[in-house]
């Protein structure tokens, strides 16, 4: 994986956030205040903008450029979240030109740590943080036994969306939907549902790469 | 797909309505204030002023006329609008602290919400690089939600508004950063709100309510982005709505017999003057069966949720110091007085 990844993978979750963006609003007017898709959306074409015009930048260095973007142009908890998530992330590669499997893990695991510490969530908080962790957690075991990167990025996909919906019968303890009490019971989370959408777009970025 | 209907709004392209009612704004209020279009921030028009604190505040729009319209002389010196309830960037925050430091400090007040407080935190720690002195307040006066480790912890609501005039007055008068602050501070510990609902919102870019609340019901304990409440009751009588209230403000503020407190009726943006007026004749009354006094008092729709049909009350248990600042004159298109 190399430079094209992350740009293809930042292409491919603009696509999938602005084809989902209604669903995302729909999520979040249950439970929240109904512009997550709105933000999401706004966010990923500018990263997807900024990142067109800096080609020849190594792929920690576009994560880096990628989060600082998010931060200046999302506003809300998403994009200090996403921002530092991936900023952290892109750290971890420095300026090497290609990152393997292990690196990747890597990635994720400081994007979910700085996550974790901005937002103070844990898992069944019914946040990001439900579909983040499971997913690295998949990602660093199939990896660390040996499996293709494409099963590997297969297995993490599939554990967010099912850490995504694990968040349905969840009582809110974090962010805007924490206010409802038990009324935030029986939706599915926002914050994990544009997660797992995230982690499904790298699977396609890495396959399209591969 | 349901067929999209135009929302009943003056718009012209839904993306611009924040940064085209920044620019009305300071088309109608260019005597006090200035429009940042590049940085997506309202500024005081004699900003920076040399050895005053400045005051900044922000948060998402459709709350208005919070913040924009309390930028003027006596309160916020800037105010950094995001898009429709979504909390704004660092990058207006740091912009907004840069325009308006005059070299004594600047107080950030931040409204009790995760994206609010990330972001300023975020700016305030930019700012800090840049060598400016930033002290960051948090606003958390909503009763409505329990204040536990299984929330995101109480909203800023109603009493944002007071501690903006409040402290704007005290740092007008000379007062130090950690003072300013401090002011802040004390207003935040000494008010509590709570808000009832009897319609949702309607966010520009999405063009559709939040939520749909039955005929005849009414929400109880909402926030400021039309958010559904805590729970769903029968809407009873004014003076029913208003027991329930007071009641949640005055059992959670404990104060003392006979304290004196500024009660303020603040509309959400869709009821009218006719029915604000209404409750605070309800408020009032109740309040003074309740044993605290009602010495000042502050009624009209100003820390609003776009059309929301509703009410809030914040009750701030005054002392002489406050009942002073409160006093002071204030110069800003939504407030003025003593001028």
């Amino acid at each position: 994986m190399d430079a094209t990844t992350v740009t293809t993978w930042m292409r491919e979750i603009e696509t999938s956030v602005t084809q989902e963006r209604d669903r995302l609003v729909q999520l979040d007017a249950a439970i929240g205040d109904g512009d997550h898709g709105t933000n999401m959306t706004r966010g990923f074409a500018a990263v997807v903008q900024a990142l067109s015009q800096d080609q020849e930048a190594p792929p920690g260095r576009l994560l880096i450029l990628a989060g600082r973007t998010l931060v200046s142009s999302v506003g809300g908890a998403s994009g200090p979240l996403w921002g530092s998530a991936l900023r952290s992330g892109g750290r971890v590669l420095g300026d090497q030109a290609t990152f393997d499997g292990p690196q990747l893990v890597e990635v994720l695991a400081a994007a979910l740590a700085s996550v974790k510490d901005l937002g103070a969530a844990s898992v069944g908080d019914k946040t990001m943080v439900d579909a983040l962790e499971p997913a690295v957690a998949a990602l660093g075991r199939t990896v660390g036994e040996g499996a293709s990167l494409a099963d590997a990025l297969e297995a993490a996909a599939a554990a967010a969306e099912a850490g995504m919906r694990s968040t349905i019968p969840l009582q809110a303890r974090k962010g805007r939907a924490s206010y409802l009490g038990e009324r935030s019971i029986g939706h599915q989370d926002p914050g994990a549902t544009s997660t797992a959408l995230m982690i499904r777009a790298l699977q396609r970025a890495a396959a399209a790469s591969s | 797909m349901a067929i999209q209907t135009k929302p009943r709004k003056f718009l012209n392209d839904p993306a611009d309505v924040v940064k085209e009612s920044l620019a009305g704004l300071a088309a109608a209020h260019g005597d006090l204030l200035r429009y940042d279009r590049a940085a997506q921030i309202i500024v005081c028009k004699d900003a920076p002023r040399a050895g005053k604190v400045a005051l900044v505040s922000g948060g998402g729009s459709g709350h208005e006329p919070l913040h924009g319209g309390f930028v003027g002389r006596g309160m916020l010196d800037a105010a950094c609008p995001g898009e429709v309830f979504t909390s704004p960037v660092p990058d207006q925050m740091l912009a907004a602290t840069k325009a308006v430091d005059g070299g004594a400090g600047v107080v950030h007040i931040v409204k009790n919400y995760t994206g609010d407080v990330l972001n300023f935190k975020m700016a305030a720690e930019d700012a800090a690089d840049d060598g400016i002195r930033v002290a960051s307040v948090v606003i958390d006066d909503d009763v409505a939600v329990q204040d536990s480790l299984y929330t995101a912890g109480r909203r800023g609501v109603g009493a944002t508004v007071l501690a903006e005039k409040i402290a704007g007055a005290a740092a007008e008068k000379g007062a130090s950063l950690d003072k300013v602050a401090d002011t802040v501070k004390r207003v935040n510990e000494r008010a509590r709100s709570f808000g009832v609902a009897l319609s949702s919102c309607v966010p520009p870019a999405s063009g559709k309510p939040i939520f749909e609340l039955p005929e005849g019901e009414i929400e109880l304990g909402i926030g400021i982005h039309g958010e559904p409440g805590r729970r769903r009751a029968a809407l009873g009588s004014a003076s029913e709505v208003v027991d329930v209230m007071v009641e949640a403000v005055i059992s959670d503020l404990k104060a003392r017999a006979g304290s004196q407190v500024l009660a303020f009726v603040n509309g959400m943006g869709g009821t009218p003057q006719l029915e604000l007026y209404l409750l605070y004749g309800e408020v009032d009354r109740k309040l003074r069966a309740a044993g605290v006094v009602p010495v000042r008092n502050l009624v009209g729709s100003y820390i609003t949720s776009l059309e929301m049909a509703g009410a809030s009350l914040t009750v701030l248990q005054l002392d002489d110091e406050l009942t002073e600042l409160w006093d002071a004159p204030v110069h800003t298109p939504a407030l003025r007085w003593g001028v």
